[in-house]
């Protein structure tokens, strides 16, 4: 499935183009027809891929466009989970409900977060989200909280069997939720880049102080994208605690955080559709490296970063956009 | 009240670690004015090389010295190798380089060596002040200090060390005057991992030599830099006795925090001396322009 | 393989097996993952990330498995075709690890899935799926539920029950205890407490005078260890990993404190934590173990001992011989041995439980009198400890094997 996914991460879908519909079209047809083609395990697996896809869409929208860092965005995702597994295991909520609610409880808190942040640049925000990612799954495991979380235990999260009138099974039915989810935040997201709102975005990213000086009310937009950005990943992190079926304070550690940074620096910090090619290369590329030697996983995948690194410093989708200049000058 | 004073000197002794630490995250940040989120692992590497040369039947005082200069060369190589053809490419590639030196010298360092513990020597004698501090913690102290003090000089009297900071705060105009950039970044990079290996052979004994030693102590390390100040040598070296206290009398005297959230505390300190002083307590303010 | 070979693995399967075999190779009923010559095991272990120490555990089963595969033939004549994927501790890639293992490569059974996050994050599923998740490495009590949960089944004692056991070692041979308690900020701890509170009944809040947590991320416990003193107790329970067991036991002997040092059985290895400690440090530490240690010198002599050196050196020659999690390895990779080879030819994934579940083994490596005994309403296969005190080199029993039933 990804790998179709992968060369859709066309140029001309980033800022300040219009929608190519019929790329858009076939991605979607593709998208559809997938999980008929494919077994429940790659389904699993290729909703996984979209969830962290929308997550790292969240934090490109913070780091890529607004200039903000985060290593912290894993807390958020455990939010989000947090939130869904609550409200369906202590109060019985519909599963499909909690996911909007889940990103909502994750607006207010990016925003809460993203006030004392605005007085945070660079390395420093980078630290303090850190923190924050570090400090989360303490938090939940805290023995204040066990009664509401579970502590370190966690909680399980049953899904409601498939409804009788659609003929799929569970994993093709939140294969297509995702599906659905993962479409109408892209659009959002790319509404959002090439609105208003996105230029004063970006337009902080490059240089606050003029942007001020401009009009901008920069803090407002800073703490307002830092919402939006934990909104987004607060999606993705209920929809995961919905399909994984299970929340623990060890699922959320700072080494999500840090994956889901990699995706985005991987995907390409410049476009929206780098988060795609990001979340395949998060879930697959640590499951390849197993595969060449169990012992030393972790350092081929170092490897293999770097070496990304250096034939992708921008991205996936940067080395699209090059492409795509040359072959206009060759023109 | 003997509680009080213990908890003190406990907290200054794992302050001692944090700032051992501290001080190689400060010394990268004048030379790339950025972090090194492999330092830590860097560090544990380097203690590994140690304890490989003494296990190998090299007296203490031998590997340690060859160590330093394996990681100062090792640094060196780095920065040359893998840093130098991304100069141009953007921070966030940067940052992603470092979690792939993470990965890396933490797996190498468990496929080699395993995970079992390792005890690690003391130069230090055993026993300790009183029972209330031990020998080799006040050692570490003393070798923090005389670290501090040859950072402090190198930046402030010698010729090199200002040409480092130079060609870290401006590259461009550095060059212009005729500092070699590049090599001062090498440079920078060879000082850091030569003071992490110190500060790897100075923890190792007290919480023992595994893959996994400098998790912690690293975040304990940058939150030590950033408390005290990240362009200081000195509020660093402050800020690790600092959150090494303030956190043991917040674990000990607030039932609310208790030892379960101590990790949080050290992070809410960040977060609030950013807050109140951007710069950290000791570091110098920093004007930009548009 | 060949046909000729084949054969005479069958026949050697028959004559070792006699009454069992021969009757059982009337039908042969298959569940998936099972051929003619193969059965297929999974296993997820963290070979990477902070939990890495433990993979010991997945690469000694691992090499286990070679060795009966090579001298053996492998189980009634099939080869085990042992598949081991890393979750680097994390529940959510156990997840699709397992669901890889279930779905994918079809195995028989999961096996050893290791921690309790990372099992919990499977339980269902595999309740579900109904495959057996067999013997996993981990010490929650949860693990033997067979009314709610038939397919899954742990095989250590469980940190709750050893928990009870160290209760009853204090009521015995203290006199007016007062204990301190220093654990691990997460399940595996807290079950250990749990198991000790449990025991004391309504004395617990008086008999237990101060705990104390740390997290993993923690560089040193010696603030802890401090304030566990000062609480005037006169018996430290240490629910520690090996690094901060080690540390623990430095301290304690630092402050000069002067009580009855219980140390978990997670950290009782002269190897991993004594002798990194101090020998001399460690004296006189009271721990409840079930297998031997294989750092104790005073067992080199014997006979089991020499055989699992035989297999480590033969067969996982980069293994660590200090390190208990081999032994670990090497016993629960045999009581799957012995499970699959009652199981004969109907090797249906039903089957496979029934089997688990009609247990009475004793192995080599275990202490004397501590049994494998599991029925179908008895989903714990060891519950029986024996208390053994440090002497400085090796350990002295100083107890009968206890059980709390």
């Amino acid at each position: 499935m990804a790998t179709d996914v992968e060369t859709r991460a066309d140029p001309r879908l980033t800022v300040g183009a219009k929608i190519p519909i019929k790329l858009v079209g076939l991605f979607i047809i593709i998208g559809a027809i997938l999980p008929f083609l494919l077994g429940g395990y790659a389904n699993f697996q290729g909703t996984l891929i979209m969830i962290y896809a929308i997550a790292i869409l969240g934090l490109n929208l913070l780091t890529g466009f607004n200039g903000q860092f985060s290593l912290g965005h894993s807390a958020f995702y455990a939010v989000g989970a947090y939130t869904a597994a609550i409200l369906v295991y202590h109060l019985d909520w519909p599963v499909y409900v909690t996911i909007p609610v889940g990103g909502v409880v994750c607006f207010i808190a990016g925003f809460l977060f993203g006030l004392p942040a605005l007085r945070l640049e660079g390395l420093y925000l980078a630290l303090a989200t850190f923190a924050l990612g570090v400090a989360v799954p303490q938090i939940l495991k805290s023995s204040h909280l066990e009664g509401l979380t579970g502590g370190v235990q966690g909680l399980d999260v049953f899904r409601p069997p498939v409804p009788e009138f659609l003929p799929l099974t569970m994993d093709q039915l939140w294969y297509y939720i995702a599906f659905g989810v993962m479409l109408i935040m892209f659009w959002i997201a790319w509404n959002l880049i090439n609105s208003r709102t996105g230029r004063a975005m970006m337009a902080i990213r490059d240089n606050p102080i003029a942007a001020k000086s401009m009009g901008v009310n920069a803090s407002l937009y800073k703490s307002l994208t830092f919402g939006v950005s934990a909104f987004y990943t607060g999606i993705a992190g209920a929809m995961a605690a919905i399909v994984i079926e299970f929340v623990a304070p060890d699922s959320f550690t700072f080494q999500l955080s840090i994956l889901l940074f990699i995706g985005m620096v991987v995907g390409g910090t410049n476009s929206i559709w780098g988060a795609i090619f990001g979340g395949f290369f998060i879930l697959t590329v640590p499951n390849f490296a197993e595969e060449i030697s169990t012992g030393l996983s972790y350092a081929i995948f170092g490897v293999i970063l770097i070496l990304v690194i250096y034939v992708l410093p921008s991205g996936v989708a940067g080395l699209v956009n090059l492409l795509r200049v040359r072959i206009r000058k060759l023109l | 009240m003997d509680l009080f004073l213990q908890q003190i000197l406990t907290g200054l002794a794992n302050g001692a670690i944090y700032a051992c630490l501290a001080l190689a995250v400060v010394m990268i940040y004048q030379a790339i004015d950025h972090f090194n989120f492999a330092q830590g692992e860097m560090a544990m590497f380097s203690t590994y090389i140690c304890w490989a040369m003494i296990a190998g039947g090299l007296p203490y005082w031998v590997a340690f010295f060859a160590t330093i200069i394996i990681s100062f060369v090792g640094g060196l190589a780095i920065e040359r190798i893998i840093f130098k053809p991304l100069h141009s490419a953007p921070v966030l590639s940067h940052v992603v380089v470092f979690i792939g030196l993470v990965a890396i010298f933490n797996s190498t360092a468990g496929a080699i060596w395993d995970h079992t513990i390792k005890t690690f020597p003391s130069p230090f004698p055993d026993g300790s002040f009183a029972g209330l501090i031990g020998l080799h913690e006040i050692g570490m102290f003393f070798v923090t200090l005389i670290m501090l003090l040859g950072i402090f000089g190198f930046f402030r009297f010698t010729r090199i060390g200002m040409a480092m900071q130079a060609a870290a705060a401006n590259p461009d105009s550095a060059g212009l005057v005729g500092i070699r950039v590049g090599w001062m970044l090498a440079l920078g990079w060879g000082l850091a991992a030569a003071i992490g290996a110190v500060a790897g052979m100075m923890i190792a004994p007290i919480v023992f030599l595994d893959p996994n030693m400098m998790l912690g102590i690293l975040l304990y390390g940058f939150a030590s830099a950033i408390v005290g100040g990240i362009s200081s040598p000195g509020g660093a070296v402050a800020g690790g006795f600092l959150v090494g206290i303030i956190e043991n009398l917040a674990g000990t005297y607030i039932p609310a925090i208790g030892s379960e959230l101590k990790l949080t505390v050290a992070l809410i300190l960040i977060v609030t001396v950013l807050l109140f002083k951007p710069n950290g307590l000791f570091g110098k303010t920093i004007v930009t322009r548009v | 393989m060949n046909t000729g070979r084949k054969l005479s693995l069958t026949i050697a399967a028959v004559a070792a097996l006699g009454m069992v075999a021969t009757s059982a190779l009337a039908d042969k009923m298959y569940g998936p993952g099972v051929t003619d010559t193969s059965i297929k095991i999974g296993n997820t272990n963290p070979y990477s990330g902070p939990a890495a120490a433990y993979s010991a555990i997945g690469k000694s089963i691992a090499a286990y498995f070679d060795k009966i595969n090579k001298e053996n033939g492998g189980v009634n004549g099939r080869m085990i075709e042992f598949i081991s994927l890393d979750d680097g501790y994390s529940p959510p890639k156990t997840k699709e690890q397992t669901r890889k293992l279930v779905e994918q490569d079809n195995v028989l059974l999961v096996f050893q899935g290791l921690g309790t996050p990372t099992n919990s994050a499977v339980h269902n599923y595999m309740n579900q799926k109904k495959v057996p998740q067999l013997f996993v490495a981990t010490g929650a009590t949860k693990w033997g539920d067979p009314e709610n949960y038939p397919w899954t089944m742990g095989w250590q004692p469980s940190y709750q029950t050893e928990g009870k056991l160290f209760g009853a070692y204090i009521m015995e041979n203290v006199k007016d205890p007062k204990v301190a308690i220093l654990y691990q900020n997460d399940d595996y701890g807290k079950d250990y407490v749990t198991g000790l509170r449990d025991y004391l009944g309504d004395k617990a809040d008086s008999i237990i005078v101060a705990e104390e947590s740390y997290e993993v991320t923690d560089p040193t416990i010696n603030s802890q260890m401090i304030k566990l003193k000062d609480s005037g107790a006169n018996v430290f329970y240490n629910v520690s990993t090996p690094k901060f067991a080690a540390q623990a036991i430095k301290k304690f002997r630092e402050l000069n404190w002067d009580a009855v040092f219980l140390n978990n059985s997670v950290s009782n290895s002269v190897g991993a934590v004594y002798k990194p400690a101090g020998l001399d440090n460690s004296k006189g530490i009271i721990s409840l173990q079930y297998f031997q240690d294989n750092t104790d010198p005073s067992i080199f002599d014997t006979e089991p001992y020499k055989k699992w050196k035989a297999f480590m050196t033969e067969y996982y020659p980069d293994g660590d011989l200090s390190s208990s999690f081999t032994v670990y390895g090497y016993l629960v990779a045999q009581t799957l041995e012995q499970v699959l080879k009652q199981a004969g030819d109907n090797l249906t994934r039903e089957n496979v439980m029934k089997e688990a579940a009609n247990l009475d083994l004793e192995l080599d490596m275990m202490l004397p009198g501590v049994k494998i005994q599991t029925s179908p309403t008895d989903f714990f296969p060891i519950e029986a400890m024996m208390p053994i005190e440090f002497d400085g080199e090796k350990f002295v029993p100083i107890g009968k094997v206890v059980s709390v039933n």
